[in-house]
């Protein structure tokens, strides 16, 4: 018995949409849009819907979805399944903190409409629950008003790494999204604050432009090595201007940079790449220093590393990433010589600090590690369990990390 | 499940009394094997399964398996997915086999023994196990062919014809397997120091057990299709596979 999954678009960055010798749904041909309400801002859609078109469809009325990941190629049922998180998290929470309610469709036949309140154990099983609880048909999200398609952004070199943490702490309730990029390969971490509004800008066209460049289909697998990391890096670092303020930049630059090179992952040559992305709380800072420290002394250089300060986890989603405190995104070369240790040792110190990794962005973490970090997992399991005794999703992931023993 | 750095959690090995087979799954414990299933002639005296409990942490299991008598085949390869419980079969090794003597040259019943053994025996659990890891959707298979299957040599031309065999039916397997998402390692050690080859002379660029186990590792992680160990020898062959007949017959041993 291999099990069903439901699939989306694809990006979570391991073997979370997988299912070796099952079924997989793909849910990409169920992306219809059946309700708008551009009074209230209010959208309700099926679940193969994409982030790029609910917000192709929204803005030119004034709405866009009140939380959108880095990348909008994702669909609803992704996004509440993974319950993803956006730039603003320290202010509007996560993805299913919008979403009103959503229809769940579980291998006992039955069809169940979900909402935080009414049936609490079927949203405990599936906001974050990856896909394990059944499948997600249609949803209904909570749109953000937004006066123009322009984003106010305003940016800042930090010093160190204590620096950015220091402004970010300060600086974010002053602004909507917040977001840092860090500059790994620099001793002192250095960073790039950015940090964003929704602004005013009459006359602006609405539409979301498509990715004007492609990634070549085959790069070489040592492309992205340390020397070009380093290299890069510092020119970034310093193509940005000490301080800038109030630069109006498109909506989509500001949020999904990366969709802007379409298939940016085939860079990094046949063996790939992986993220490790951790949130440790707030107070266990030491956490991320020893996280960059330990890069250096393997001499791996992460390609991109982004910090983000989160705001409180979604309630009653016991294996939901989000916790409040700060969030380290960093993509490395699969092939790196020296990562499977490196790694490892970095579950543990972010398990130690009381952290964990983001399961969507996983793709080698090991099932004993897992424990430690979500401690409510065995109340996901009971309330997934409740929506599929029999044990019919399945998925790679549930399997590597025995989810679902 | 294998993840996207190469490791992964279970393995079983058809032979598992073989110095090659254990010091693979010895590297595959270095880099967190979780489960190991041996299946050996004797379950309760395996000294393959004694050393890898003393040396690792590994969970080691053994199963009754009689690689002669493959009527009984599709059982042992059952028997291995339950001593596994509810883990897919990450890793499998086609490890049993004899070097075959002297004898297997002028007796027919000894050839036939050796054949038997070596590629009928090889070749029955192969195909069973490429139709259930299949069916799993994952999965890789070693299979220990022989640089003396390369080009069989006077010295050992049974064995080397037998692993010439396996080598051939693994390859093939390998590709009608590769879309239904199973890998095929065919390794090709050159002379190992083993029980197997003990008291035998040594043959140039001889390796050692863990060397090869951790060759075998290292390719299962890139996914290659084959394996030299020592890697040379990937040269040294294609070498010697052209040198003219006459030149070949005179390397005796």
């Amino acid at each position: 018995m291999r099990g069903v999954l439901a699939r989306g678009l694809g990006r979570a960055y391991g073997d979370a949409a997988q299912n070796g010798g099952g079924r997989v749904l793909d849910m990409t041909a169920f992306d219809a849009i059946r309700a708008f309400d551009d009074h209230h801002g209010r959208i309700t859609v099926d679940a193969g819907a994409s982030i790029a078109a609910i917000a192709a469809r929204t803005l030119p009325r004034g709405w866009f979805p009140a939380v959108v990941p880095g990348t909008r190629w994702v669909t609803v049922g992704g996004a509440i399944a993974a319950d993803v998180h956006g730039k603003n998290h320290h202010g509007d929470g996560g993805f299913a903190d919008h979403v009103s309610a959503f229809e769940l469709v579980t291998p006992q036949g039955e069809r169940r409409t979900v909402t935080r309140h009414t049936d609490r154990q079927a949203w405990a099983a599936t906001v974050g629950g990856m896909g394990l609880s059944g499948v997600i048909a249609s949803a209904t999200l909570e749109l953000t008003a937004v006066r123009s398609p322009v984003v106010r952004e305003e940016l800042a070199r930090t010093a160190d790494l204590d620096e950015l943490l220091v402004r970010m702490s300060r600086d974010d309730r002053a602004h909507h999204y917040s977001v840092a990029w860090v500059d790994c390969a620099h001793v002192s971490a250095r960073g790039i604050l950015m940090q964003g509004d929704h602004a005013d800008a009459p006359g602006a066209p609405a539409a979301v432009p498509p990715p004007r460049l492609r990634a070549p289909r085959w790069a070489p697998g040592n492309l992205l090595g340390r020397a070009t990391v380093r290299a890069f890096d510092a020119l970034w670092f310093h193509l940005k201007p000490r301080v800038r303020r109030s630069d109006r930049v498109a909506l989509a630059s500001f949020f999904w940079p990366l969709d802007g090179v379409q298939g940016w992952n085939r860079l990094y040559g046949a063996r790939g790449l992986v993220q490790h992305q951790c949130v440790v709380p707030h107070g266990r800072e030491d956490a991320l220093h020893a996280i960059l420290a330990s890069a250096r002394a393997a001499r791996i250089a992460p390609t991109l590393a982004v910090l983000k300060r989160l705001g409180p986890a979604t309630e009653n989603a016991p294996l939901s990433f989000p916790i409040a405190g700060w969030t380290l995104a960093l993509d490395l070369p699969a092939g790196a010589s020296g990562l499977a240790r490196l790694l490892d040792g970095w579950d543990e110190l972010v398990a130690a600090a009381g952290g964990r990794v983001y399961l969507a962005k996983d793709a080698r973490m090991r099932a004993e590690t897992l424990t430690a970090m979500y401690p409510a997992l065995d109340r996901w399991r009971a309330a997934r369990a409740a929506c599929d005794p029999q044990r019919v999703m399945r998925s790679d992931l549930g399997r590597r990390l025995e989810l679902t023993p | 499940m294998r993840d996207a750095l190469g490791r992964v959690r279970t393995a079983a090995v058809f032979g598992g009394n073989s110095d090659i087979a254990v010091a693979i799954v010895r590297a595959l414990a270095a880099q967190g094997l979780k489960r190991a299933v041996l299946a050996v002639r004797d379950p309760h005296s395996a000294p393959g399964a004694e050393a890898l409990r003393s040396e690792t942490t590994l969970d080691v299991a053994t199963i009754a398996f009689d690689a002669d008598a493959t009527d009984t085949h599709p059982r042992a390869v059952d028997a291995v997915f339950e001593a596994l419980a509810a883990s897919d079969l990450d890793v499998a090794v086609v490890a049993f086999g004899v070097l075959g003597d002297e004898d297997a040259k002028h007796d027919p019943a000894a050839a036939v023994r050796l054949a038997h053994t070596n590629f009928t025996g090889a070749v029955s659990v192969l195909t069973i196990l490429g139709e259930r890891l299949a069916e799993q959707g994952h999965g890789a298979i070693v299979v220990l062919s022989s640089v003396a299957g390369e080009r069989a040599r006077q010295a050992n031309y049974p064995y080397g014809a037998t692993k010439a065999g396996l080598d051939a039916f693994a390859q093939g397997l390998g590709d009608a397997l590769a879309s239904r998402g199973v890998h095929v390692l065919v390794a090709r050690p050159g002379f190992v120091h083993t029980k197997m080859t003990a008291g035998r002379p040594a043959a140039p660029l001889s390796t050692d057990a863990d060397r090869v186990g951790r060759d075998v590792v290292a390719a299962l992680a890139k996914q290659r299709h084959t394996v030299w160990s020592p890697g040379v020898l990937r040269f040294v062959f294609a070498v010697m596979r052209h040198l003219p007949r006459p030149l070949w017959r005179r390397l005796r041993d």
